[in-house]
C-alpha cells in the first residue's frame, strides 16, 4: 500500500494534468481551432473550480450536485457530460482507499445526482454510463488504488472530450441527409439539429425549415431565431399546424432528451404526433442525438415515463376544475422513426439497443 | 399462413403449392378462383408454359397424368362434394411412401377396442400434473438457498417426494398406460384446419410399401431441373426463378425436412406439365442414372454440413437410431405429412420396456438419475422448460459424481460420449427442449476445455462446481433478475394476461402482489394440457384477483387487458418466440389490439437458430389427448380415430411467435427489444459457450 501523502501527491499530478488536457481538447473540439483561443476560459474554469475546491475543503464537505451545476452554467455543455465532469471530480476528492470504496463514493454521488433531478433522463444516463466505465475498470481489479483512479479518471474525461465531439461529428454524418431545395420540419429547440443545419448550411445547401412553436415553451421559437442568426429561411407553424404542414415537408429531423432501449426517442412533447404524421404521409423522421442520451429504459406506453411535469399557460380564465395535462414530453415507438444520427454513427433504431447492450452489460 | 398462401396465388396460382400443404389437402386445396367446371386438369395443366423444361430421364407417364389435376384450382366447395378419383392419391401417395414401413410395423392391431382403458388417463394428469408442478417447483425453490452441497439434496429429497407423491398416481398411470398402449399410441395427424383432414381422398390406403425415391434420385431429378433452368434462362418467368430456387435451396441443404422433400418431389406435380411425380413405378427410369448420382450425393453428402436435427423421415437414419436405441417404441401410423421429420411414436410404448429395463445391470444402462429423470420426462412428470432443464443437470451431476473413468480411455471423451449417449436416452424419452440443449452443450464445452493435466478427481470436483453454477446463475439468479425488471412494468390498476402456466410469469405475478401492487390477472387456458389451471390454483391460493378464460375467448378477454406476459421455451435469433403452443395466438390478438407483449425468457434459452414457422422444428404430443375431453364422457365421437385413414389428429406442442409481435424480451440482462436477441447471443455466449 502506497502512503496517503504519495497518494495525495499522485492524485494532484494527474487531476492538474488531466484537467488541464482534457479542457485544452475539449475547448479544441468546440471551437476546432488550436488551443490557444481559449485560455481565458481555462483559466476561469480552473479558477473557479480551485475556489470551489478551496471553499469545500474549508468546509470540509463537497457536493456533487454543485460541482455538477458548475459545469451545467457552461453554455455548450451537456447535462450528462456535466453529471459526468462532476463524477470525475468526486474520484479526484474521494478518500477511499480501495476500489471498493470509490465505487461507493461514486454510486452515493450519482445517486444524489440522479435524485436532483429525477426526470432528467441525459442525467441518469451520463451518471449510469460513467458508473459503468467504473464498475468495467474496477472488474480489471487494478493492484493499487492509485492506478486505478488515474484509470477512471482518463476514462472520465475522455468520455467528456468524446461527449463533446459527438456534436460535431452527429453534425458531419447528418448533413449529407439535408438535401439542397428540401423543406425540414422541426419540433423543439435542440443544439445537435442546430448544429446540423448549420454545418449544412455553411456547406452550400440551400433549404428552408418549418419550426413549430414548441409550446409550453415556445422552444420552436427560440430554435426559428437560432436559425435565422445562422441565414437560414424560416417558418413558423403553430403546433397544431403539423399535419396541415406535412405534405410539403421532406423529412422531420427532430433532437431528443433520451434515446431508449427499444430505439424509440423520448422528446419534447408534440414529437410522437408529428412522427405519426409524418409516418402516415411516408416521410422520413430523423433523430439527431449524442450516445451519451442513450438510455437503459424501456418504455412500453407514454404513462410509463417518468412525468416531466411543467407550467403550461393556458390563455383565459380556467375554472378550478378542469385538469390540465402537464407533461412535457412524449415518447416515440421506434417503428416510427427511420434513422438516428448518432456519433457512434448513423443508426436504425433497432440498432440502438445492440449499442447499449454493449456499453452496459 | 392462410394469407401467406393468398398472396402466392395472387403472383400465380402455379406457386400456390409451395408453401405448407399436406398432400391430402393439395388435392382439393381451393385455390385460384375458377369456377368448379373447370376442374378440367390435364389440358389446362398441358397448355401451362412452364419456363422449367422436362428432365429427359423423366419421362411422364399415366401417374404424372394422374397427378395433373393438381395444379387446377378448384373453389372450396369442389373440396367437400366433388371428391376427385380415389387413384388421385396415388402419386400423392409416393410422397414419402417409405414412412408407411415403419409406420404400419405394428400397434395398428392393437388400438381398436382398447380406447376405452385411456379415458381415465387424462384424469390422472391433471393431478399428476399438479403434482409435478409442486415438485419441480420445489427443484427451483430449493434451488434458490443452496449452495453446493445443498443443491445435491436438491433433487434427491425432491425426486424422492415426487416419487412419493407420485406412487399412487403416475405409477398407476405409467401401467394403465403400458397396458392400454396401444391406444395412447399417438397418430397424430392433420388438424382439422388443415383442410386435409376432412377430404376423404386424402388418403384412401396406407401408404404403399414401395421404395421411396432416394437422396440420390431426388438429386438428379434436380440436377436435371437445374440445367434445364439453365437452359431455360432469358426465358424464364418469375416462377421459374421461385420455382427452380426453391429446390436449389433445398438441395442445398444436406438433409432437407420431410416437408423439403416433399416440395421437391411436389414440385414436379405443382408444375405438372412438364416435371411428371417421381413414383415408384418410374423407378427404374431413375434408377438408371443412380449410381453416378449416388456417387455425387455421397460426395456432397460429406461436403456439406451435419444435419443440425435428426428428421425422422430420413429411413436410414431412423433405422440406424433404433437399433442404438434403448427404448423400443413404435411408430404411430397415421403419421401428419407435413411433420414427418418429427418423432411421432405412439405415446406410451417406451414406458413398459424402460421399466423392464430399470433393474439392469448393463454397462451401458443409462445412470439411474438420468433413468428417473427420463422417466419422469416421459410421464410428463417434469414439466416446464427450467424444470426440465434443472432435473437433467441434476441428474447429469450425479451421473458425474458416480462417474470413474475406465481403463485406457481418457475422461475427457468418455465422458463426452457417455453424455452423448444420456442424451440420446432423454431424447428418446422426450425430445429436448432448446434450454436443455444449451445446457448439454454448456456442459459439453465445459467437459472439453478440462485440461488434460488435471486428475479425475479434480475433474469431476469442477464439473459439479459448473453445474451448480450454471443452475444458480442461469436459471434461479436468472429468474430473481427478470422478476426484478419486469415488476416495474406492472403499475396499480393494471389487467395482466398470461397464457399457460410459466414458472417466471407466476414470479413475476405473485412478487407484484407482495409488492403491494393492485392489479388483476386473466389466466387464458388451453386444451389439452390445461396447464393453467395450475397457475390460477397457486395464484388464487396467494390471493390474487384472477380471471380464467380459454383461448377461444382470447379476443374478447384482451379488451381491457394492459399487459400480456408469456414464458417462452426459447427466443430465437430472429426475436421469434418458441413457446407453449397458444402463445403466438395470444400474441397476435395482443398486438392487434395495441396491448404490450412481454415475453420474460432467460438468456440461457436463447438460440442462434432463426426459424420462421412452427413447422420445421416442434414437438408432437399425444393426439388422444385431443380426443378426449376432460371431464366429459360423452364427448366420443373420435374415439377409435386412429382406425380412420382419412383423419391425422395433430397435437403440437409448440408454436412460433413473430417478433413482430413481441413488445420486449424481459431477461436477466434486462429488457431488451426482440430484435436484440442477435446481440445477446453475440455478446454473451463468447465466453461460456466457445466451442
Amino acid at each position: 500500500m502506497k502512503s496517503e501523502e504519495e497518494i495525495s501527491r499522485r492524485r494532484g499530478e494527474v487531476s492538474g494534468a488531466v484537467t488541464y488536457e482534457w479542457l485544452t481538447q475539449a475547448e479544441a473540439a468546440r471551437f476546432h481551432k488550436d488551443p490557444d483561443n481559449f485560455k481565458p476560459l481555462r483559466a476561469s474554469s480552473l479558477v473557479g473550480q480551485q475556489q470551489q475546491r478551496l471553499s469545500d475543503e474549508r468546509e470540509g464537505l463537497f457536493s456533487v450536485i454543485d460541482e455538477f451545476n458548475l459545469w451545467r452554467s457552461k453554455p455548450e455543455l451537456a447535462e450528462a457530460v456535466a453529471a459526468i465532469k462532476a463524477l470525475t471530480a468526486v474520484i479526484q476528492r474521494s478518500e477511499a482507499t480501495t476500489m471498493m470504496g470509490l465505487e461507493i463514493d461514486l454510486k452515493k454521488a450519482s445517486e444524489a445526482l440522479k435524485a436532483w433531478d429525477e426526470t432528467s433522463i441525459s442525467l441518469s444516463a451520463g451518471c449510469d454510463l460513467f458508473m459503468r466505465y467504473v464498475t468495467r475498470t474496477s472488474a480489471l481489479e487494478y493492484e493499487d488504488i492509485v492506478a486505478g483512479k488515474a484509470r477512471l479518471i482518463e476514462r472520465g474525461e475522455k468520455f467528456g472530450e468524446i461527449s463533446l465531439k459527438a456534436r460535431q461529428t452527429i453534425a458531419l454524418l447528418g448533413k449529407d441527409f439535408v438535401q439542397d431545395g428540401s423543406t425540414i420540419l422541426t419540433h423543439g429547440c435542440s443544439r445537435v439539429v442546430l448544429a446540423l443545419l448549420k454545418l449544412a448550411a455553411s456547406n452550400g445547401k440551400h433549404f428552408h425549415v418549418i419550426c413549430t412553436e414548441g409550446r409550453p415553451k415556445n422552444s420552436g421559437v427560440e430554435m426559428a431565431n437560432q436559425l435565422l442568426s445562422a441565414k437560414i429561411p424560416v417558418s413558423l407553424i403553430i403546433d397544431s399546424a403539423i399535419a396541415y404542414t406535412m405534405e410539403k415537408v421532406d423529412m422531420v429531423l427532430v433532437g431528443a432528451d433520451g434515446v431508449v432501449e427499444s430505439g424509440g426517442i423520448i422528446n419534447m412533447i408534440g414529437t410522437y404526433q408529428a412522427a405519426l404524421v409524418a409516418h402516415s404521409m411516408s416521410k422520413p423522421v430523423y433523430v439527431a442525438a449524442e450516445s451519451y442520451k442513450f438510455a437503459r429504459m424501456y418504455p412500453l406506453d407514454q404513462r410509463d415515463l417518468p412525468l416531466a411535469p411543467c407550467y403550461v399557460h393556458f390563455p383565459g380564465a380556467l375554472p378550478e376544475s378542469v385538469i390540465a395535462e402537464v407533461s412535457t414530453r412524449d415518447y416515440t415507438p421506434p417503428k416510427y422513426l427511420t434513422l438516428l444520427f448518432t456519433d457512434l454513427g448513423v443508426l436504425t433504431p433497432s440498432a440502438v439497443s445492440d449499442e447499449l447492450i454493449q456499453l452496459y452489460l | 399462413m392462410e394469407t401467406r398462401r393468398g398472396a402466392r396465388m395472387v403472383i400465380d396460382p402455379k406457386v400456390r403449392q409451395v408453401g405448407f400443404v399436406t398432400p391430402g389437402s393439395e388435392l382439393g386445396r381451393p385455390a385460384a378462383p375458377e369456377p368448379p367446371g373447370a376442374a378440367a386438369p390435364v389440358p389446362v395443366v398441358a397448355n401451362s408454359p412452364s419456363p422449367v423444361i422436362i428432365p429427359l430421364l423423366l419421362i411422364p407417364d399415366t401417374s404424372s397424368l394422374r397427378t395433373t389435376p393438381l395444379p387446377v384450382p378448384s373453389p372450396p366447395s369442389r373440396r367437400v362434394v366433388a371428391a376427385p378419383p380415389a387413384d388421385d392419391s396415388m402419386p400423392l401417395g409416393s410422397y414419402n411412401p417409405s414412412d408407411a414401413i415403419l409406420g404400419s410395423s405394428q400397434g395398428s392391431s392393437e388400438r381398436t377396442g382398447n380406447n376405452d382403458k385411456h379415458g381415465s388417463a387424462p384424469t390422472d394428469s391433471l393431478a399428476d400434473m399438479s403434482l409435478s408442478n409442486a415438485s419441480t417447483l420445489a427443484i427451483r425453490l430449493e434451488g434458490l438457498n443452496v449452495t453446493n452441497d445443498g443443491i445435491s439434496n436438491v433433487l434427491s429429497t425432491s425426486t424422492v417426494r415426487s416419487a412419493v407423491a407420485a406412487a399412487p398416481t403416475s405409477v398407476e398411470h405409467a401401467f394403465q398406460t403400458s397396458s392400454g398402449q396401444g391406444i395412447i399410441g399417438s397418430v397424430p395427424a392433420v388438424s382439422v384446419d388443415m383442410a386435409a383432414a376432412a377430404n376423404p381422398q386424402a388418403d384412401p390406403r396406407p401408404m404403399p410399401l414401395k421404395d421411396r425415391t432416394s437422396k440420390a434420385e431426388r438429386r438428379a431429378i434436380q440436377e436435371a431441373q437445374r440445367a434445364a433452368k439453365a437452359a431455360a434462362k432469358g426465358v424464364g418467368t418469375d416462377i421459374a426463378a421461385i420455382a427452380d430456387g426453391n429446390v436449389a435451396n433445398e438441395v442445398k441443404s444436406s438433409k432437407p425436412s420431410s416437408q423439403k422433400k416433399g416440395l421437391s418431389e411436389k414440385k414436379p406435380a405443382v408444375f405438372s406439365d412438364k416435371k411428371p411425380v417421381v413414383s415408384s413405378d418410374k423407378k427404374p427410369v431413375v434408377s438408371s442414372d443412380k449410381k453416378s448420382a449416388e456417387k455425387a450425393s455421397e460426395k456432397d453428402k460429406r461436403k456439406d454440413i451435419p444435419a443440425p436435427r435428426m428428421q425422422f423421415d430420413d429411413e436410414q437414419r431412423v433405422a440406424k437410431a433404433k437399433r442404438r436405441s434403448l427404448i423400443e417404441q413404435t411408430e404411430a401410423k397415421n403419421r401428419v405429412e407435413l411433420f414427418r421429420h418429427l418423432p411421432q411414436f405412439l405415446h406410451g410404448t417406451q414406458l413398459p420396456s424402460l421399466e423392464s429395463k430399470f433393474f439392469h445391470e448393463d454397462p451401458l444402462h443409462p445412470h439411474p438419475s438420468v433413468f428417473q429423470v427420463g422417466l419422469q420426462y416421459l410421464t410428463r412428470e417434469i414439466v416446464g422448460g427450467n424444470a426440465r432443464c434443472i432435473a437433467m443437470l441434476m441428474a447429469f451431476r450425479d451421473m458425474i459424481n458416480d462417474y470413474s473413468t475406465p481403463m485406457e480411455k481418457t475422461l475427457v471423451r468418455d465422458l463426452t460420449a457417455k453424455i452423448n449417449s444420456h442424451v440420446s436416452f432423454l431424447i428418446t424419452c422426450r425430445p429436448i427442449s432448446i434450454s436443455m440443449g444449451n445446457a448439454i452443450k454448456f456442459l459439453k464445452t465445459r467437459i472439453a476445455s478440462l485440461p488434460v493435466t488435471v486428475s479425475e478427481f479434480e475433474a469431476k470436483h469442477s464439473l459439479i462446481l459448473e453445474i451448480d453454477r450454471f443452475i444458480q446463475e442461469k436459471i434461479v439468479f436468472a429468474d430473481n433478475e427478470i422478476v426484478k425488471h419486469a415488476v416495474t412494468k406492472i403499475r396499480d390498476g393494471d389487467v395482466l394476461l398470461t397464457h399457460g402456466s410459466s414458472c417466471v410469469v407466476e414470479m413475476i405475478l405473485v412478487r407484484a402482489f407482495e409488492l403491494g401492487k393492485k392489479f388483476q390477472v386473466v389466466v387464458i387456458d388451453s386444451r389439452p394440457r390445461l396447464e393453467g389451471k395450475g397457475l390460477l390454483r397457486r395464484l388464487l391460493g396467494k390471493g390474487l384477483h384472477c380471471t380464467y378464460t380459454h383461448i377461444n375467448a382470447a379476443s374478447y378477454a384482451m379488451q381491457g387487458v394492459t399487459r400480456v406476459f408469456l414464458g417462452a421455451a426459447s427466443v430465437l435469433s430472429n426475436g421469434t418466440v418458441y413457446s407453449r403452443v397458444g402463445t403466438a395466438c395470444v400474441a397476435m390478438v395482443a398486438h392487434a389490439l395495441g396491448v404490450p407483449v412481454m415475453i420474460c425468457c432467460e438468456t440461457y434459452k436463447f438460440h442462434e437458430r432463426v426459424q420462421l414457422d412452427s413447422i420445421c422444428s416442434n414437438e408432437l404430443g399425444d393426439p388422444d389427448a385431443l380426443v378426449e375431453v376432460h371431464g366429459r364422457k360423452d364427448v366420443y365421437s373420435l374415439r377409435g380415430w386412429a382406425d380412420s385413414k382419412h383423419l391425422h389428429v395433430l397435437n403440437l406442442m409448440y408454436d412460433a411467435t413473430p417478433a413482430d409481435y413481441v413488445s420486449m424480451i424481459i431477461t436477466e440482462l434486462g429488457m431488451v427489444p426482440p430484435t436484440s436477441v442477435p446481440v445477446i447471443l453475440r455478446e454473451y455466449r463468447k465466453v461460456p459457450y466457445v466451442m
